[in-house]
């Protein structure tokens, strides 16, 4: 098994929950009170997404 | 603190995929060489990878961070003159006889080079302290989450030690090493944002600085003692380390490191099981590279979590403006705070900190006057300081994960020095393959189990595992002057390798037994031979010199007992010195690709970093 294909999923899954918790959370007062305001689901959560979708992209060329 | 039903719910995500990955993995692992050496089939990014993973497990993580908040940017040592020089001897000089011996473990290229008996005391000594330090790793971790959730302590360590025992017994090495660069990858994502969002509330590295000098000062060091790692290491008493330089660059950056990164199986093993000679030598160099950042990743928040003001401390002035906060505001708040305080919040967290407790509830109060600090919660403390919902599960998951991971290690590790070094050698050897397959997943049962029962023995006394560690200690300290003498020297012998390490192993324990750090109790920390000698300024300080002792006492009886006794003729060597082994070469291939050049690099790099932290 390429371990990018376990790696990126989880990463992409991960990474998308995140980034879409921290779209329906943005107005919350969570982020004043523990990231100095800024929405670190979305940023993070994003990054995640981005390198799981690229390990796929990775994974997939190997094989095809 | 508080979880929310997302940080639930990326926790479960996470443990999905590491089963996950030990039941896709089951198939892989038919033959013994499968289910221990992963095959020798795993390319040297993956290979290099789960080589710093095993090792970031609960210490790295937990006592990293705790060490930056103690000792500020010092701590670094560990790796820029510890971890790193280490890694480049190992992939260069050493790999070449671990991997092209075909020997399947450390202990048994100790049984090709010397003899039997020098190959049982370490196969021994090691699986011991393997199944016990995997028992300490649960014990911290239940502790932890006890701590910090609530969660019930059995529930915590039955349950990581059933995750791990699952998917190292289903795929063997493999499960473990794709485990391992999947919780690398989660620490990066879990602690970037952590330190990003740390640095910019304390105002930068230069906001950090100017906050450590006031903590430095007020500890009556140098006010650049906590943030220039070289400058203070004069003596001993210019830095919170209690160390100089000689003691820190002989005691932890060459037999201490060396001693680890070179002969320590749980982290050799994962080399092993590289595809190639070339894949195994670039294996530590290509670890060395994320290894030489990770002090950003591990000590930066635990050194931001000592000069950030607790948010809830409405007794602080400014503490609403992160990042503004004047120095001279801080030096003048503190008095004030403490005055207008109850008694029991006057011992108010150091940054994030929180005051040491005894059994009874109440704060430690340390010889020198000051409360004594839980320095173990500092990373857990900047976890839930920074992160909201979401990135907390993150970051819980990270954690765990680093604890898992190392027990893990310390599993795959045992079951094959059991199975290979304890069990064909001395039990039943001639058996089938498939018997040593079953063998090996039997260890793997049982010696998760002794671990759960180590987790449980710590938990009720706390002092045997003290000893046992200190024990250890004593053990390892001699032996990377064994493995050196062994690859360069073709005259050591067997008798003068055995005799060498026990007479190490015995002079590391009467350093310890006749030395004292200041201020500690005659026990564990030393004494306890009746006199005591010296005193060190440190416990650390101690420890580097039982190490010089230990190796310098190992060196030379080695060579002498050698000179006497019948070496082993040069034919029997071949592979195994350096001297009779031919160099491999890897001309005609891309610089990435050749060890060499690899090495050159990643130690420039070192050299860079030591310098901007000078």
């Amino acid at each position: 098994m390429d371990i990018r294909l376990p790696l990126g999923m989880l990463f992409s899954i991960v990474g998308a929950l995140l980034a879409g918790f921290g779209v329906a959370t943005a107005s919350s007062q969570m982020y004043r009170q523990h990231s100095l305001g800024i929405n670190v689901n979305i940023w993070s959560g994003l990054g995640m997404l981005a390198f799981g979708l690229t390990l796929l992209w990775l994974a997939k060329r190997k094989t095809a | 603190m508080q979880l929310a039903w997302i940080d639930y719910l990326l926790i479960i995500i996470y443990f999905s995929f590491v089963l996950g990955i030990g039941f896709v993995l089951k198939r892989h692992a038919r033959t013994s060489t499968d289910f221990f050496l992963s095959g020798r089939s795993i390319p040297a990014w993956i290979t290099g990878l789960a080589f710093i993973s095993a090792n970031l497990g609960a210490q790295e993580v937990i006592g990293m961070g705790a060490s930056g908040a103690k000792y500020g940017i010092a701590t670094s040592h560990f790796y820029w003159i510890g971890a790193i020089p280490a890694m480049i001897f190992v992939g260069i000089f050493m790999m070449p006889f671990y991997y092209g011996s075909r020997a399947r473990s450390v202990p048994e290229y100790l049984k090709l080079r010397f003899d039997e008996k020098t190959r049982g005391l370490n196969a021994i000594s090691f699986a011991a302290m393997t199944v016990f330090s995997s028992g300490v790793s649960m014990y911290a971790m239940g502790k932890l989450l006890q701590l910090l959730l609530g969660w019930d302590f059995t529930v915590s360590v039955l349950l990581s030690a059933a995750i791990v025992l699952i998917y190292t017994y289903l795929g063997g090495l493999t499960s473990a090493i794709y485990n391992e660069v999947l919780q690398f990858f989660l620490i990066v994502a879990g602690f970037v944002p952590l330190v990003v969002i740390g640095l910019i509330d304390v105002g930068g590295w230069d906001g950090l600085t100017a906050r450590l000098a006031i903590e430095s000062v007020s500890r009556g060091f140098d006010p650049g003692a906590m943030t220039q790692s070289w400058q203070h290491m004069g003596s001993p008493s210019s830095n919170p380390m209690g160390v100089e330089w000689f003691g820190l660059v002989m005691g932890l950056g060459f037999v201490l490191s060396f001693g680890y990164w070179c002969t320590d199986f749980l982290v050799v093993q994962r080399a092993m099981a590289a595809d190639s000679m070339n894949s195994a030598r670039r294996t530590p160099l290509i670890a060395a590279v994320p290894k030489m950042l990770f002090p950003v990743l591990v000590i930066l928040p635990g050194m931001i979590a000592i000069a950030v003001a607790p948010r809830s401390d409405i007794g602080y002035a400014g503490s609403g403006a992160h990042g503004g906060l004047a120095p001279v505001q801080i030096a003048g708040a503190r008095p004030q705070l403490v005055a207008a305080q109850t008694p029991l919040a006057a011992v108010r967290p150091q940054g994030l900190i929180p005051p040491k407790l005894n059994e009874a509830g109440e704060p430690v109060v340390g010889t020198d006057g000051r409360v004594a600090l839980d320095y173990d919660l500092a990373i857990p403390m900047m976890l839930q300081h920074y992160f909201p919902a979401g990135m907390l599960g993150l970051g819980l998951c990270a954690l765990m994960a680093s604890f898992m991971s190392g027990m893990a290690g310390n599993t795959t590790a045992f079951n094959t020095v059991w199975t290979y070094d304890i069990y064909q050698s001395y039990i039943k050897p001639n058996a089938s393959d498939a018997h040593y397959l079953a063998m090996g997943r039997a260890a793997t049962v049982f010696g998760i189990a002794i671990s759960i029962a180590a987790a449980f023995v710590a938990r009720q006394f706390n002092n045997i595992m003290d000893l046992l560690q200190l024990v250890f200690a004593f053990v390892n300290a001699p032996l990377f002057a064994t493995f050196m003498l062994g690859m360069f020297w073709k005259r050591a012998t067997g008798h003068g390798a055995f005799i060498g390490l026990l007479s190490g192993t015995l002079a590391a324990s009467v350093h310890h037994g006749l030395t004292l750090p200041i201020g500690a109790a005659v026990g564990f920390k030393g004494g306890f031979l009746g006199s005591v000698v010296h005193t060190y300024p440190s416990e650390m300080a101690q420890n580097f010199w039982t190490a010089i002792f230990a190796w310098t006492t190992c060196l030379l009886v080695t060579i002498f007992v050698s000179l006497f006794t019948e070496p082993r003729r040069d034919e029997e060597l071949t592979g195994l010195v350096y001297s009779l082994t031919p160099v491999p070469q890897d001309r005609g291939l891309p610089w990435h690709k050749r060890p060499g050049p690899l090495a050159i690099g990643v130690g420039a790099m070192t050299i860079v970093l030591n310098l901007i932290f000078w």
